[in-house]
């Protein structure tokens, strides 16, 4: 393989990686803050203003360190894939130049009055700042959501004459099947991100024995959203993504069950690790005839393995594809399980005084983050060796006239500055919360 | 359409400078004329609740010329990587310089990002202006329209067989860098003077004074060397007289400029000069994009290889389709910017919450 093509592979991968942890908490935070701010209002209670006042401090660290590590994604589809560029820009520049238009002016603009407006603003005109950036966001999430659906399953296109891909129905391109189903599942990780953070840091504070009232508002509304999304995460999101791979990607399907051979009933593996020189699994733990009952609805139904497509057309990394994809689905029914046990003891009124489980809301704050990128990299690997589907290969579309050194040297750099924004972040976000919701300003410029 | 399209691309490139310039420039006065705590606490709050919207222009103009035009954004983007990935690292540091400072009181966290403020943006301002440099000078295109360059050779202009060994950086290019810092600079004083008071305006009005004069030579020898390098920049200008109408626009701004900054205090002066700062950049960014029209990346090389509108240009329904929602989607950002800057407007003032 050329050197090069593996550099800005990674240098995608991981630019996008982290990036992709701050707009998660962005987007599933926005929401629940619109929620605490309704409630505010509604009952006229200043804890639930101090508890909006509180988030809107760790949203806006967040959404610095999104802006300036979105930035560079923009450029990176010139700077490092310009071949792909070239071929489908006339595609795929209408749904980035739109992200740009539409939600980054909007989320830009309305961000300022939400944060540092409070005291110039009416309640009323405040609320609308906070639910104007909950939309910006979402719409951004949209177009870039389209974007890859795009690339995942190709429509709307027609090819020119120099072999690039131009638009040709406005309309097929955002109405995607895909992106739609992608969407939301997408945005519904992001909700469980949002939620299982907000749960977190109020079971660290019921834990600690301070700010309690809030701590409580965190732990309730947390918990009520997480266990919403976490079953809609499932069903019918996941599994509607499922039945898209099923349909459009039946090697990825394939690759990412490590089902090698066709079969009827198809078994669904929960554990084993996939052996690919050997083409089995080691170590299985199987369910009969599940995997063919959730792909078709029938439990003897025919299901597609590896065996059935030409080896140059399986993903490039199965192994990979096979985990990500497990944690994903594991992770995700462990949260249906925190979220129905928590919400359980919250209407029996046991939830502040059950110490242990207070302790599993608390650790659990890393999970929902682990999924969400668990789940892109299953998304995108799974996509392999493809760029765009069926259409260009990701060998084809990397900046053929940057060298690998020139690629590395930036790659190197990137990761120094992230891993110094990332202190900073935790350092902050640390700070924030050991001063609590009740402490006021905080950053005044 | 591609003419259309290129036009818009050209106002969103001037609207990014003209607005994102003025925080660049507040940055770069920034350590200089802002002495106490206090007086650099007031340049934050000029800057802070505008700096990033100020920026999406450069987000949006980016998306807008990759959707318009993707062969140009391909070839440019992969051609000019290493001052561009330079470029995105100083507008991470300068974004996390502006708004992470806030957080904390402590004088040793302030100071720090004081410094990373203030650098970045002087940084920035350079590498804008090279940028540009860049594009009027032409770059060594090859065939398939794709190109690379090294930060600097020797820094002769056109080197080599036909311009191959050209780098981003040469005197040429750092000349148009040096014209962009200085223009930013008092730019950015001029705005500092309309949004402060007492010791701070006097000290960015100071600075627009002194700069005005080095501004004005350097415009008349960027024009010289633009002129001596390609040679070709003036046809469009004898085939249509109207053009010279822009030259016009920029040197009398900058009359209107020095006029209104001798006047003294006041906020109708202030505003004033800030608007002829205003115009002259639209007016030396609209001379380069008519100079070069219907080229947009000259090949050094052969000019039959430079990129052109027509030759870059993305589908015809693709365009059409975005003129509709370009067109809605600006009306509404103007809307939220007039509220934004009317929610801002005026001197600022050290009390109170927020910016
Ligand atoms: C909190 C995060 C989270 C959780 C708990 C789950 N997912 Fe997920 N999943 C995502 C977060 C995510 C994601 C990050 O949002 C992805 C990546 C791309 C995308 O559109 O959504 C994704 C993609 C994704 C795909 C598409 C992969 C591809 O395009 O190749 C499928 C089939 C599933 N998911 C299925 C599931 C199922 C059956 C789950 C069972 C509970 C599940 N996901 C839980
Ligand atoms: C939604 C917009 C996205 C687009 C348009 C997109 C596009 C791309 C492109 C162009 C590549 C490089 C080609 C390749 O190696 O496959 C890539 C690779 C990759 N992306 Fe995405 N991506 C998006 C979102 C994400 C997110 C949010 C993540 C993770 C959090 C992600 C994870 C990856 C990974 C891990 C790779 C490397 C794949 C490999 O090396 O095999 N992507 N993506
Ligand atoms: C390759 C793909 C991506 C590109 C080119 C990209 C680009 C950007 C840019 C330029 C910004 C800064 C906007 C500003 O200045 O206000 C940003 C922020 C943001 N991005 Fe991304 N992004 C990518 C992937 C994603 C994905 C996969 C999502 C979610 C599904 C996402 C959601 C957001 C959101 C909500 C923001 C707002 C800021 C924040 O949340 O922290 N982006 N992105």
């Amino acid at each position: 393989m050329d050197n090069a093509l593996i550099v800005h592979r990674l240098h995608f991968a991981f630019t996008i990686t982290f990036h992709y942890l701050f707009p998660q908490l962005t987007m599933g935070l926005a929401p629940l803050i619109v929620v605490l701010k309704t409630l505010g209002l509604r009952r006229n209670d200043e804890t639930y203003h101090q508890a909006a006042r509180f988030w809107a401090r760790i949203f806006g660290i967040n959404f610095v360190l999104g802006v300036v590590t979105g930035i560079p994604m923009e450029f990176q589809f010139g700077t490092n894939w310009s071949h792909f560029s070239r071929f489908a820009g006339g595609v795929i520049g209408q749904t980035l130049a739109m992200e740009g238009m539409f939600a980054f002016f909007l989320e830009s603009a309305f961000l300022g009055l939400f944060l540092y407006g409070e005291k110039r603003l009416s309640p009323r005109a405040h609320w609308w700042s906070a639910v104007a950036v909950c939309l910006g966001s979402w719409l951004s999430g949209f177009f870039i959501i389209v974007t890859d659906a795009w690339m995942q399953h190709p429509v709307g296109y027609a090819r020119a004459a120099d072999g690039s891909v131009q638009l040709s129905s406005f309309w097929a391109l955002v109405l995607n099947p895909w992106a739609w189903w992608q969407y939301a599942h997408n945005m519904s990780g992001a909700v469980i991100t949002g939620s299982f953070v907000m749960a977190s840091v109020g079971a660290f504070y019921l834990l600690w024995g301070k700010f309690v009232a809030h701590g409580r508002i965190f732990v309730r509304v947390g918990v009520l959203a997480g266990l919403i999304f976490s079953v809609l995460q499932l069903f019918p999101t996941g599994d509607g993504q499922g039945r898209m791979l099923a349909e459009n990607q039946p090697v990825t399907l394939a690759a990412m069950e490590a089902l090698f051979e066709s079969q009827p009933g198809a078994p669904l593996v929960l554990i084993g690790q996939p052996n690919v020189d050997e083409k089995k699994i080691d170590n299985p733990l199987v369910i009969p005839n599940a995997l063919s009952f959730l792909t078709y609805r029938a439990w003897t139904a025919q299901v597609k393995g590896l065996n059935a497509f030409p080896e140059d057309e399986w993903p490039s990394n199965i192994a990979l594809l096979y985990f990500s994809y497990h944690i994903m689905v594991g992770l995700g029914t462990l949260f249906i399980a925190i979220s129905v046990v928590a919400a359980f003891l919250l209407w029996r009124g046991k939830l502040f005084s059950s110490h242990w489980m207070l302790w599993i809301l608390l650790l659990a704050l890393p999970f929902p983050y682990i999924a969400n990128t668990a789940g892109w990299i299953t998304a995108e690997i799974g996509r392999q060796p493809w760029l765009v589907y069926s259409l260009m290969r990701t060998a084809d579309g990397y900046s053929k006239t940057v060298s690998a050194g020139n690629g590395m040297f930036t790659l190197l750099g990137f990761m120094g500055m992230y891993m110094v924004l990332g202190i900073l972040f935790l350092f902050l976000v640390r700070r924030e919360i050991e001063q609590g919701p009740e402490a006021e300003g905080g950053s005044a410029h | 359409m591609a003419t259309l399209w290129f036009m818009i691309v050209a106002v969103m490139v001037a609207a990014y400078v003209v607005l994102d310039g003025f925080d660049l420039g507040a940055g770069v006065i920034y350590l200089g004329a802002a002495r106490t705590p206090q007086e650099r606490q007031t340049i934050m709050r000029a800057i802070g609740p505008v700096w990033d919207g100020n920026e999406v222009w450069l987000l949006a103009a980016g998306g807008t010329l990759y959707f318009a035009f993707p062969l140009l954004y391909a070839s440019s983007f992969s051609g000019f990587y290493l001052p561009l990935m330079i470029v995105l690292w100083l507008l991470m540091l300068r974004g996390i310089g502006i708004e992470l400072r806030a957080h904390m009181e402590n004088p040793v966290w302030r100071g720090f990002f004081d410094v990373v403020f203030c650098l970045s943006s002087l940084l920035l301002t350079i590498f804008f202006g090279a940028a540009l440099g860049n594009v009027v000078r032409g770059v060594p295109l090859a065939a398939d329209g794709y190109f690379f360059e090294p930060l600097w050779t020797n820094f002769r202009v056109n080197q080599g067989i036909a311009g191959t060994n050209n780098g981003i950086l040469d005197w040429y290019t750092v000349l148009t860098g040096v014209i962009a810092l200085v223009t930013l600079t008092v730019h950015g004083s001029l705005y500092i003077a309309v949004k402060t008071e007492g010791d701070l305006n006097r000290r960015a009005r100071a600075v627009a004074l002194w700069a005005w004069p080095v501004q004005l030579f350097l415009t008349v020898i960027g024009l010289i060397a633009t002129i001596y390098i390609r040679p070709t920049v003036l046809d469009n200008y004898k085939q249509h007289v109207i053009g010279f109408l822009i030259p016009a626009i920029v040197y009398g701004s900058l009359a209107v400029m020095i006029y209104a900054i001798r006047k003294g205090e006041g906020p109708a002066k202030e505003k004033l000069a800030f608007v002829a700062s205003a115009l002259y950049i639209v007016g030396m960014l609209v001379g380069a994009a008519f100079a070069l029209y219907p080229v947009v990346l000259p090949a050094s090389t052969d000019p039959a290889r430079s990129l052109t509108i027509d030759n870059t240009a993305a589908g015809q329904h693709g365009l059409t389709v975005g003129l509709i929602w370009w067109i809605l989607a600006l009306i509404l950002a103007l809307g939220y910017f007039t509220v934004l800057f009317r929610m801002f407007k005026g001197k600022v003032r050290i009390e109170g919450e927020g910016y």
